[in-house]
C-alpha cells in the first residue's frame, strides 16, 4: 500500500522546518537553565535530598553565585580546592557552606578535577545503553507495532505488579504515567513513592524499580519489555538524565507541548529540550512526541495539518540535537469523530501519510480518547479499528486504547482486554496493508494531498514570523503564550563567555550559536 | 417496581467482569461463581473465566439479580432541561439581564484534561454546538488546567464574575470530590457564594452529586455547551427578574 505523494512538498515542507527551528537552535546555544544545570550534577554524581527533602541538586544549583558561568565550573573548583567528591561538595552546601569562588581556580585544575566524574557519568549512560543493546539482542522484541500500554496507580509496587502482569498478556512497552501535578514541580522527587494523583512519580529510585522487575519479566518471556517515562515539564534534562543513567528505553519529548499545555515559558522549554535530547541521542532514547494533544483538544479532521506541521518541527529540533531518526518517535492518534462517514478513510490517509514522510522514524501511534465514552462495548469496538489502522500502516510504537478509557485509569482487566483486542486485529491482518493498493486519486490519497498542502501551508506562515512569534500569535492550539510569560522563566539565563558544561561538549548535536 | 430485562419482563438478568487475583483453575471459576451468589445474585453462570497473567484470572459472568427498585421515588432532577438555542440564550441574557454574563471555567487543582471545560468554553464547541465564547451574552474567561482553588476564587472576586465553571476529569482516590468541596468552602469562607452561580463538570459529575456538594448544577458525560448555556441564562434571568 503506498501513497503517490508530492516529494517536492515534503522536501520543501523540511526545509520550511529547517528555517524554523535554526534561530532557535542558536537562541539555545547561548542560553542555560537551572534544570540543565541540575542535570549536570546529577550525571557527576550528586543525588539525593537535604534535612528538609530538597534534592540536592537544586541545593547546589541554588548556590551559585553565577550560574551563567555554568555549574560545573563552580563544581569542578570546589573539588580543587577541597578533594571531595561531587556529592560531598553537594553536601557541604546543603548544610551551610559557600561555593568557593571559581575565578580563583585555574582553567586546567578545576576542568582536571571534574574530568573523572564528568567521564564517569557518560560511562554510565554508555554501559546502560550497551546493557539495553544486548539484551535486545539476546531477548528480541516482537515485530512491530510494539503494544505500549500505561500503569498509573500513584503506587510504584501497584504499578510494578501492573507492569507485570501486562508484559505477560503481551504488552512490549509499559509507560509509567506521572502524577499530574509533576510537570511543573521545579524539582524531582526523591525515593520510592507510593502516593499520586493520576499516576506515579517519577523518581530515580522509581525508575530502577521498574526496570528491574521489566528485566525479570523480559528474562522469563524470553523478549525485551521496554519502560518509558515522561522528560516533560520543569524538569525535563533531569528526567533525561537519569532515564540515560537507569536505562529508560523511550522518552514523552514534545518540542512544544509544555508550553502549549502547562503554560511553560518557552524559552525555558526550547533550552531543556534541546540539552534533553541531546542526552536522549547518546543513550539510546526513542523520544515519544506529543501531536495527539492537538486533537485531543479540536477538530481532529481540521487539526491534521497541524499534526504533521508538528511532526516536521520536532524532527528538524531532534536532528539538531543529534538524535537519528530510529529514536524519533513523532506522534499521531486515532482521533476522528466515529460518527463521521469514511472517518476510518481519513485515519488510514494521515498513519500511511507519516509512514511515508518519516520511513526510518518508529512512529507512535495514540489511541482514541476525545470520543471515548462510558459505553465500553463500542469503546472496544473503535478500538479495534485503530489497531487496524496501524497494523496495516505500519505503525511502530502503538498506544493500546482501553475500552475503560473515558471511566478510570485501567484496571487489569482493562489492559489485558485492550492487548487481547490488539493481538487478535494486528494477527488477522498483518500483512493486509501489503496487500492492497490505494485507488489513485481516490479518497485516501486525496487526503493525504490536503493534509500535506495544509501542513506546507502552516509552516511557511511560521517560518515567515519565527515559531517565537507564531506561539504568542496563537498559531498552535488556538493557544497564546507570552515568551516571557509561563512557569520556569526566572530559571533561564544567558550563558557567560566562561560558560562550561562539560556534558553538552561531549554530546553530539548543535552546542554552539551558528 | 423495575427489575433488569434481558430476554423477559422480570427476569432480572445482569452481566458482570471482574478480575481475581488467583491462577486461573476450576476452582477460580467456582470461586467468580461463589463471589456473585454472594453479592446476591441467582442462576449464576460463570461464561468465562481465564488467565490474564500470572496469579491474576478474568471472569464475564452472567447471572440474576432478585433486586428491584421503585421508579416512581427517584429525584435525580438534570440540569439540562429544555435547552435553548444560542440566539434564544442571547436573547433572554439581553432582555432580562440587559448585560454580558461573566463566566470563569477551569480545571481545578492538579487536574490537566482541558477537554471537558475546552468543549463548553472555547467557541468551536462540541458536536456541532457553538462553545460560551460564541455567544453574545457571555464574556468567557477559561483559565485552563490546574488551577488552584485559591487562585479561581481570587479571580472570581476581582471579575466579579456571574458563574463559575469548575471541571474535573481526573477522579483517582477521590481527588475530584476533594478539589470541588475545597472551592465550594472557600467560596463560603470568603462570603461570594451567594453571589455567583457555580457549576461543577465532569464525565463522572451528576446533577445529584453537585447538589450534595453545595453546587448549583453538575454537568456529567454527554453535556453540551447549549445545556450548560441554557441552565446560566434562565437561572440568572430569574435572578435578575426578582431583584
Amino acid at each position: 500500500m503506498e501513497l503517490r505523494i508530492d516529494q517536492n512538498a515534503v522536501a520543501g515542507a523540511r526545509s520550511l522546518a529547517a528555517a524554523i527551528v535554526d534561530p532557535i537552535v542558536d537562541f539555545v546555544a547561548g542560553h542555560s537553565t537551572l534544570s540543565v544545570e541540575r542535570a549536570v550534577t546529577r550525571l557527576c554524581g550528586v543525588d539525593g535530598v537535604d534535612g528538609e527533602g530538597v534534592p540536592l541538586p537544586n541545593r547546589l544549583v541554588d548556590a551559585l553565585a553565577r550560574p551563567g558561568l555554568g555549574v560545573a565550573r563552580a563544581l569542578g573548583a570546589a573539588l580543587a580546592e577541597t578533594g571531595r567528591s561531587p556529592q560531598q561538595v553537594a553536601e557541604a552546601v546543603a548544610a551551610g557552606e559557600p561555593l568557593p569562588d571559581p575565578e580563583r581556580t585555574p582553567e586546567g585544575a578545576l576542568r582536571a578535577a571534574l574530568r573523572s566524574h564528568v567521564d564517569a557519568g557518560l560511562a554510565r549512560i554508555d554501559a546502560a545503553r550497551g546493557t539495553r543493546d544486548a539484551m535486545l539482542a539476546r531477548l528480541p522484541q516482537d515485530e512491530p507495532p510494539l503494544l505500549y500500554v500505561i500503569v498509573a496507580s500513584g503506587n510504584i509496587y501497584e504499578d510494578r505488579t501492573a507492569a507485570v502482569a501486562a508484559a505477560e498478556a503481551g504488552a512490549q512497552i509499559i509507560a509509567v504515567i506521572r502524577s499530574t501535578a509533576q510537570s511543573l514541580l521545579d524539582y524531582v522527587p526523591y525515593g520510592a513513592t507510593t502516593e499520586g494523583f493520576g499516576g506515579t512519580y517519577a523518581t530515580q529510585e522509581n525508575f530502577r524499580i521498574m526496570r528491574a522487575a521489566l528485566d525479570e519479566i523480559s528474562e522469563r518471556l524470553g523478549r525485551y519489555v521496554m519502560l518509558t517515562n515522561y522528560a516533560s515539564g520543569l524538569c525535563m534534562p533531569e528526567i533525561a538524565a537519569t532515564a540515560a543513567l537507569e536505562r529508560l528505553d523511550m522518552l514523552l519529548n514534545d518540542s512544544m507541548y509544555g508550553i502549549l499545555f502547562r503554560d511553560i515559558n518557552m524559552q525555558r522549554t526550547f533550552v531543556d529540550q534541546h540539552f534533553s535530547r541531546q542526552l536522549n541521542a547518546r543513550s539510546g532514547i526513542v523520544i515519544n512526541t506529543g501531536e495527539d494533544n492537538y486533537l485531543t483538544t479540536a477538530d481532529a479532521v481540521e487539526q491534521a495539518p497541524a499534526v504533521l506541521a508538528s511532526q516536521f518541527v520536532n524532527e528538524a529540533f531532534a536532528r539538531r540535537a543529534g538524535l537519528p531518526d530510529a529514536q524519533m518517535g513523532l506522534g499521531d492518534a486515532y482521533e476522528i469523530d466515529p460518527d463521521l462517514r469514511d472517518g476510518f478513510l481519513l485515519q488510514v490517509a494521515q498513519a500511511q501519510l507519516a509512514r511515508q514522510i518519516f520511513p526510518n522514524a518508529p512512529l507512535k501511534y495514540m489511541p482514541p480518547t476525545k470520543h471515548m465514552t462510558g459505553n465500553i462495548f463500542k469503546g472496544h469496538l473503535i478500538d479495534a479499528m485503530f489497531n487496524l489502522t496501524s497494523v496495516m500502516t505500519h505503525q511502530t510504537i502503538h498506544l493500546c486504547g482501553m475500552l475503560t478509557e473515558a471511566i478510570h485509569t485501567p484496571f487489569l482487566g482493562d489492559r489485558a482486554l485492550a492487548l487481547e483486542n490488539a493481538r487478535y486485529v494486528m494477527n488477522t491482518a498483518r500483512s493486509f496493508g501489503d496487500e492492497i493498493e490505494i485507488k489513485p486519486g481516490g479518497r485516501i490519497e486525496q487526503r493525504a494531498h490536503e493534509v500535506l498542502s495544509g501542513a506546507v501551508h502552516i509552516l511557511s506562515g511560521v517560518a515567515q514570523r519565527g515559531l517565537m512569534n507564531a506561539i504568542e500569535d496563537g498559531t498552535f492550539a488556538d493557544v497564546r503564550r507570552p515568551r516571557d510569560g509561563g512557569r520556569g522563566y526566572d530559571g533561564v539565563f544567558v550563558k557567560e563567555a566562561a560558560y562550561w558544561n562539560p556534558f553538552a561538549d561531549a554530546l553530539g548535536g548543535v552546542t554552539v550559536r551558528a | 417496581m423495575v427489575r433488569p430485562y434481558g430476554d423477559t419482563h422480570d427476569d432480572g438478568a445482569v452481566q458482570l467482569s471482574f478480575t481475581l487475583p488467583i491462577a486461573w483453575s476450576e476452582a477460580a471459576d467456582e470461586a467468580a461463581r461463589q463471589l456473585a451468589v454472594k453479592m446476591g445474585l441467582t442462576e449464576v453462570s460463570v461464561v468465562e473465566g481465564r488467565a490474564i497473567a500470572a496469579g491474576f484470572s478474568f471472569f464475564v459472568v452472567y447471572a440474576r439479580t432478585p433486586a428491584a427498585i421503585e421508579v416512581s421515588t427517584i429525584r435525580a432532577p438534570s440540569a439540562a432541561d429544555a435547552p435553548l438555542s444560542m440566539e434564544q440564550v442571547d436573547d433572554l441574557i439581553a432582555k432580562r439581564v440587559g448585560r454580558k454574563l461573566k463566566v470563569a471555567g477551569a480545571c481545578i487543582g492538579t487536574d490537566a484534561h482541558t477537554v471537558g471545560i475546552d468543549a463548553i468554553l472555547n467557541m468551536k464547541g462540541y458536536k456541532g454546538d457553538y462553545g460560551l465564547e460564541r455567544y453574545q451574552g457571555f464574556e468567557v474567561f477559561n483559565l485552563g488546567s490546574q488551577i488552584s482553588v485559591e487562585d479561581l476564587v481570587r479571580f472570581a472576586r476581582e471579575r466579579d464574575v456571574d458563574a463559575i465553571l469548575a471541571s474535573q476529569v481526573v477522579t483517582q482516590k477521590g481527588s475530584d470530590i476533594a478539589n470541588f468541596t475545597a472551592l465550594a468552602e472557600l467560596l463560603e469562607a470568603e462570603n461570594v457564594r451567594e453571589r455567583l452561580l457555580l457549576i461543577a463538570g465532569g464525565p463522572r459529575v451528576t446533577n445529584l452529586l453537585a447538589a450534595e456538594l453545595g453546587y448549583d448544577a453538575g454537568f456529567g458525560r454527554g453535556t453540551l455547551p447549549s445545556d450548560v448555556a441554557t441552565f446560566i441564562a434562565r437561572r440568572l434571568s430569574d435572578a435578575a427578574s426578582r431583584r
